[in-house]
């Protein structure tokens, strides 16, 4: 594969010295950007997040990143949205009630239930759709309090188990939103990234 | 399934694992950066580094400790030791921790597990907590690497911090680390009953039936060293064990 150029958001706190060490390991050239004209026309973009929405919504807003992430993904350029990141794609979340998030995906974000242990630390397993091209059947990391239950018709998804099945990840194309942490999910996780990479 | 957190803890001091030990394999045993990803290839879930540097230049090869262990690591990387303040936890997490450990100063100052958590979020905020039993039987939050007691319950501590917005406890029994004689269970079991929030069970274990009763006690994952650094164990053996007592681990 030749080298890859891959823009990431910064979307405030993040934690993006994991997600650069990622690509960088997969022999990308990744920086970070709060511009424009990066989001609008960049091959290869990565939404990260970490934090709550309603301090992401702020910040993206702030930089005037919000419609071009919305005209982004509607025109399924290749974007990998990770953990808030995929949130930040939905109509919003229980999190931060009355703030809107991207919509670019149906759907609330929910607390867990009741009875469990939250946040969701560690590896869970999750299972895509035989259709699935970037996403793939194996353990992931997690670190999340809400997630979404129902899958958004149309995306090939894989799904996981705490307290009831949730999405672990959608794709469409080379749109590809992670609940989890590709980039600290090891061999599995790179893996995931590799192949987000190659799909355009 | 959620599966069970293997993690083992490198305690590095200027730059250098502690009581690092030669494995095959490894060019140097004192590099965290190599003996990290050794862990990972073992099937590590996830790092725990922690810092007992006492000096600020100390501190300061920590962070190139961080960056480089970064660079080699796919897993989870979980830094503490010596956090005073919000700043010291940016610095740690722009060079590569995904997880900060707090211990000392936040029971000095509660009001830091609110600011870490609202500027990074509960699940990158870890409560660390060392505590003992004294002799009534109750168990006393000590500070300062066990030097000083504290007269607070750790169990009213844990609750208190998993409301500010700690998002996971470590939870380091003190009269048991380095014994050998397993994970103090009721220690466990009574924080695991107070909070929802996850714990890592640390202090005295020897081998997986330890890792396996802390489990039963309520502990998501254990966190071990010197079985680790001596030899004793592979992570994979570890698993393959645990696997057979009906544990779930990631394999």
């Amino acid at each position: 594969m030749s080298q890859r150029r891959v823009v990431v958001v910064r979307t405030g706190t993040a934690n993006l010295a994991s997600v650069l060490a990622a690509l960088k390991r997969l022999g990308a050239v990744a920086r970070l950007t709060e511009e424009r004209s990066d989001v609008e026309r960049s091959d290869l973009l990565v939404l990260p997040g970490v934090g709550t929405l309603a301090a992401a919504m702020r910040k993206l807003s702030d930089d005037g990143l919000v419609l071009p992430l919305r005209e982004r993904i509607a025109r399924g350029k290749a974007t990998l949205a990770i953990c808030l990141g995929m949130q930040m794609l939905l109509e919003g979340s229980e999190e931060s009630e009355g703030v809107e998030g991207l919509g670019a995906l149906p759907g609330f974000a929910e607390r867990f239930p009741e009875g469990l242990r939250v946040p969701q630390l560690g590896w869970n397993s999750i299972e895509a759709d035989a259709g699935a091209k970037v996403l793939g059947t194996g353990y992931a990391y997690f670190a999340n309090s809400y997630r979404l239950v129902d899958a958004p018709s149309g995306w090939t998804v894989a799904m996981a188990d705490y307290g009831g099945k949730f999405v672990a990840g959608i794709e469409k194309g080379s749109v590809v939103a992670c609940q989890f942490h590709p980039e600290l999910s090891g061999a599995f996780g790179l893996d995931i990234i590799r192949r987000w990479m190659e799909s355009c | 399934m959620l599966t069970v957190r293997i993690i083992p803890c490198l305690d590095v001091r200027d730059g250098r694992v502690v009581k690092g030990v030669k494995f095959q394999g490894l060019r140097d045993a004192g590099d965290p950066a190599e003996q990290a990803a050794l862990y990972e290839g073992q099937g590590a879930d996830e790092i725990t580094l922690l810092d007992v540097s006492a000096t600020p230049e100390g501190r300061g090869a920590a962070l190139e400790t961080v960056a480089r262990v970064r660079e080699q690591l796919s897993v989870p990387l979980t830094v503490g030791g010596g956090v005073r303040g919000v700043g010291d936890a940016q610095a740690l997490l722009s060079a590569g921790a995904d997880k900060v450990g707090i211990n000392t100063a936040a029971v000095e100052n509660p009001e830091l597990i609110v600011e870490m958590a609202e500027r990074f979020g509960s699940q990158c905020t870890v409560l660390a907590i060392d505590a003992w039993k004294d002799d009534t039987g109750r168990f006393e939050v000590i500070t300062h690497s066990g030097k000083k007691r504290t007269g607070i319950d750790a169990i009213e501590w844990a609750r208190r911090a998993a409301i500010l917005g700690a998002g996971e406890i470590l939870l380091t029994s003190w009269d048991r680390d380095g014994t050998k004689s397993g994970y103090d269970l009721d220690l466990i079991s009574r924080i695991a009953a107070a909070v929802e929030v996850p714990i890592i069970a640390s202090g005295g274990a020897a081998d997986a039936s330890h890792m396996a009763d802390a489990v039963k006690a309520g502990a998501s994952a254990v966190l071990a060293a010197s079985i680790f650094h001596y030899g004793e164990y592979t992570v994979a053996r570890l698993k393959d064990e645990l696997s057979g007592m009906g544990i779930e681990v990631r394999r």
